[in-house]
């Protein structure tokens, strides 16, 4: 049989039920309520065992290693000179990308409103909160001397000193703080309608709680006309500051005269790489939501991982083009100091992380996430998420010790290898799982309000015979 | 001489033989401490000069070129703008530059920024740990720093200070010669002079006019440096 004698009727099915959407598969707004309540609150005994390894693990290897540090000396971490700084400073930069993954899924996406967008929002936005937690540490902990580390903060003192403005490592500092409170105000938002439909739901400290953070939520016309006007604002808001905060971060490196830091693409180009990691580690969390939570298979579907891979993908580009034009015209423009990373990088002892990170970040991504089967099998995309993490993770490594560890005076030149700097980095890694696993049982994970919104307005019309999927603008 | 008296190095590697003499004289005098073997070994002693050396050609005709290298005392230190808390700064009065350990925060931010690589870190509490007799060579007039903090070569500025505070009590005008710092004191080969760059007459000026008076180091980024480099023809002349 030819293609043209199918009759309509027996055309082959469309790609895709619209039903598969999220969106146009609604609940009772009562059963929905329920289900997000049930996932909040069962646990199981697995949850504990978890938790209890998380803390214990952060006591340990976290405080444990970092309280060591400070009564030993820095010595005890791997770094020397003229690598003055490791693992701690690539680790800051990482988490700080994580965290760039909440802000741009939930204020960027909205802005824009990208619908899928919906029931993630939170998940992203827990994300940066608890990025920051783990990026926001080391500062800190790579200081030499951190019992005197608020001498970097502007208060009027006996010194008679401010902190020296014309330092990145104070705009940083102004920067985080900014991102971090703002970004806090952004989770809570739109958090308050959530609060209050667990509160109504609630009892005990539980209700107590809830009737705390949902500051009297009631839901009448002027309550959402405020809530959404703020959240616009914010949305809006946030935006330049997330800009501000990795360019600043990359500041760090680009404003000196180091060769292979000072760089006048450093700003946009850290950019794109925090989000790109950003967004495949939302694409990890997600997974790890769905497959170890109840209920979460009905919000958190195939098409949102398809849609995050997409970006992820689009980002692979991004981060590829900027890391081409910075390192390409380096090589070639031949000056000596950037020859000496360049092949410190491509044929010296780092070789092996250049060209692992390149295939993590490159090959990998490119080769598999065109594929829409490959987006929308979950595993798939935790195991290219967490790749591509590894990848970023390698090119901040890369960037900061690797970089530093070749100069311009080859006397001096050391390699860096890490010694207390990788228990740390474990330690915050657990830091960070165990505020996330202990958030998804205090406070609702899907934005309730936000997804019945959504399948408000996407609706089936029928038009003559058929149903076609439509959508009513809400905002 | 003008106002603010500019101190400099001059450095002749045709005079450098690489005894270290240099090192030994400014660990004594600034309390750099000993920091082992096995730290040594990593990478973490902390002199605050080192002698670079450059082997050409093969044995046995080997020329061998020595370079001691200390903080160039930038007049545009690119250590200084990226201190959080002023711990790197400026000194208006001698035109140096200079550390102030109990600022410092050890966030290691003007080792990073630093061209010359002079700049040094207390990974642990090296002075404190000095056995018993040898702590008391340390030197009173210099701060014994404790671990977290940077350091680096100061031209001897307790030395510059007892002279002034020696030539103001007597009322006269500090003039080139007064003192040396340490490591111009201890070469037994004369390749390291200091003195007074500002002084038309001086030593130094002298010597910074030589026709090898070749380059400042990394001239090219700005940073105005203070220690002039006089070349070495040894081999070029053969």
């Amino acid at each position: 049989m030819t293609a043209e004698t199918i009759p309509l009727s027996q055309a082959p099915a469309k790609e895709e039920d619209p039903r598969d959407h999220l969106l146009f598969d609604p609940r009772p707004r009562e059963e929905m309520n329920n289900m997000v309540m049930e996932a909040m609150t069962s646990t199981s005994k697995s949850f504990w065992i978890v938790v209890g390894i998380l803390a214990v693990l952060v006591a340990v290897l976290l405080f444990g290693a970092w309280g060591y540090m400070i009564y030993k000396g820095m010595g005890v971490a791997g770094i020397r000179r003229p690598t003055y700084w490791g693992m701690f400073i690539a680790n800051f930069v990482f988490w700080i990308g994580i965290s760039h993954s909440g802000t741009f899924v939930s204020a960027i996406l909205r802005v824009f409103k990208a619908e899928f967008r919906r029931p993630l929002t939170r998940s992203a936005e827990l994300m940066t909160a608890f990025g920051l937690a783990a990026a926001g540490l080391y500062p800190l902990i790579h200081l030499g001397r951190v019992w005197v580390a608020y001498w970097m903060i502007p208060y009027p003192n006996a010194r008679l000193l401010w902190p020296n403005f014309r330092s990145p490592l104070t705009w940083d500092l102004i920067a985080i703080t900014t991102y971090l409170l703002s970004s806090l105000m952004y989770v809570y938002l739109p958090l308050i309608p959530d609060v209050a439909m667990t509160r109504d739901h609630t009892r005990g400290w539980r209700y107590k709680l809830y009737r705390l953070m949902a500051l009297g939520w009631r839901g009448t016309e002027t309550e959402w006309h405020r809530l959404r006007t703020a959240i616009q604002i914010f949305a809006f808001a946030i935006i330049p500051v997330m800009f501000s905060v990795h360019t600043i971060v990359s500041w760090d490196f680009a404003v000196t005269k180091t060769p292979g830091w000072h760089s006048t693409i450093f700003g946009p180009f850290f950019i794109a790489g925090a989000i790109y990691s950003g967004v495949a580690a939302v694409t990890m969390i997600l997974f790890l939501l769905r497959s170890t939570m109840v209920h979460m298979k009905y919000f958190i579907r195939e098409e949102h991982f398809d849609a995050l891979g997409k970006l992820v993908l689009v980002f692979s580009f991004a981060w590829s083009y900027f890391y081409f034009t910075e390192y390409l015209l380096a090589w070639y423009g031949g000056d000596l100091s950037d020859q000496y990373v360049w092949y410190a990088l491509t044929r010296g002892p780092y070789a092996w992380l250049w060209y692992t990170m390149l295939t993590f970040n490159i090959v990998i991504p490119w080769l598999t996430l065109w594929n829409r089967k490959v987006r929308r099998t979950p595993w798939l995309m935790f195991a290219i998420g967490l790749v591509i993490n590894l990848g970023m993770y390698i090119e901040r490594y890369l960037i900061v010790p690797a970089m530093i560890s070749r100069n311009r005076f080859p006397f001096t030149w050391d390699d860096y290898y890490p010694r207390i700097e990788l228990v740390i980095s474990v330690g915050s890694l657990c830091l960070f799982m165990l505020l996330y696993v202990l958030a998804t049982r205090l406070i609702p994970l899907i934005p309730v309000w936000e997804v019945q919104e959504g399948q408000m307005a996407h609706t089936m019309r029928r038009i003559g015979k058929t149903e076609v999927p439509s959508v009513s603008e809400v905002e | 001489m003008t106002e603010k008296p500019k101190w400099g190095l001059v450095i002749d590697m045709d005079r450098c033989n690489g005894c270290t003499a240099c090192i030994t004289a400014c660990s004594m005098e600034n309390n750099v401490p000993y920091v082992g073997e096995a730290d040594a070994g990593y990478g973490r002693s902390m002199p605050w000069i080192r002698i670079e050396r450059y082997w050409e050609g093969e044995y046995p005709d080997l020329i061998v070129r020595f370079m001691p290298i200390m903080c160039q005392q930038c007049g545009v230190a690119p250590c200084e703008p990226v201190c959080p808390v002023y711990a790197t700064v400026h000194s208006e009065a001698e035109q140096v530059n200079l550390q102030i350990y109990n600022r410092c925060v050890g966030t290691r931010y003007c080792g990073n920024n630093c061209p010359y690589i002079v700049r040094q870190f207390n990974w642990f509490d090296y002075a404190q740990d000095m056995p018993e007799p040898l702590n008391w060579q340390f030197n009173p007039d210099v701060t014994v720093r404790r671990r977290g903090v940077m350091e680096k070569c100061t031209f001897c500025i307790q030395r510059i200070r007892r002279a002034e505070e020696q030539a103001s009590a007597q009322g006269i005008a500090l003039k080139d010669g007064d003192f040396e710092p340490a490591c111009a004191q201890a070469c037994p080969s004369d390749a390291i002079i200091f003195g007074l760059l500002s002084d038309p007459d001086s030593q130094v000026s002298h010597l910074a006019r030589n026709a090898r008076s070749q380059r400042l180091l990394l001239e090219e980024l700005g940073t105005e440096p203070r220690v002039i480099y006089l070349k070495s023809e040894r081999g070029s002349r053969r």
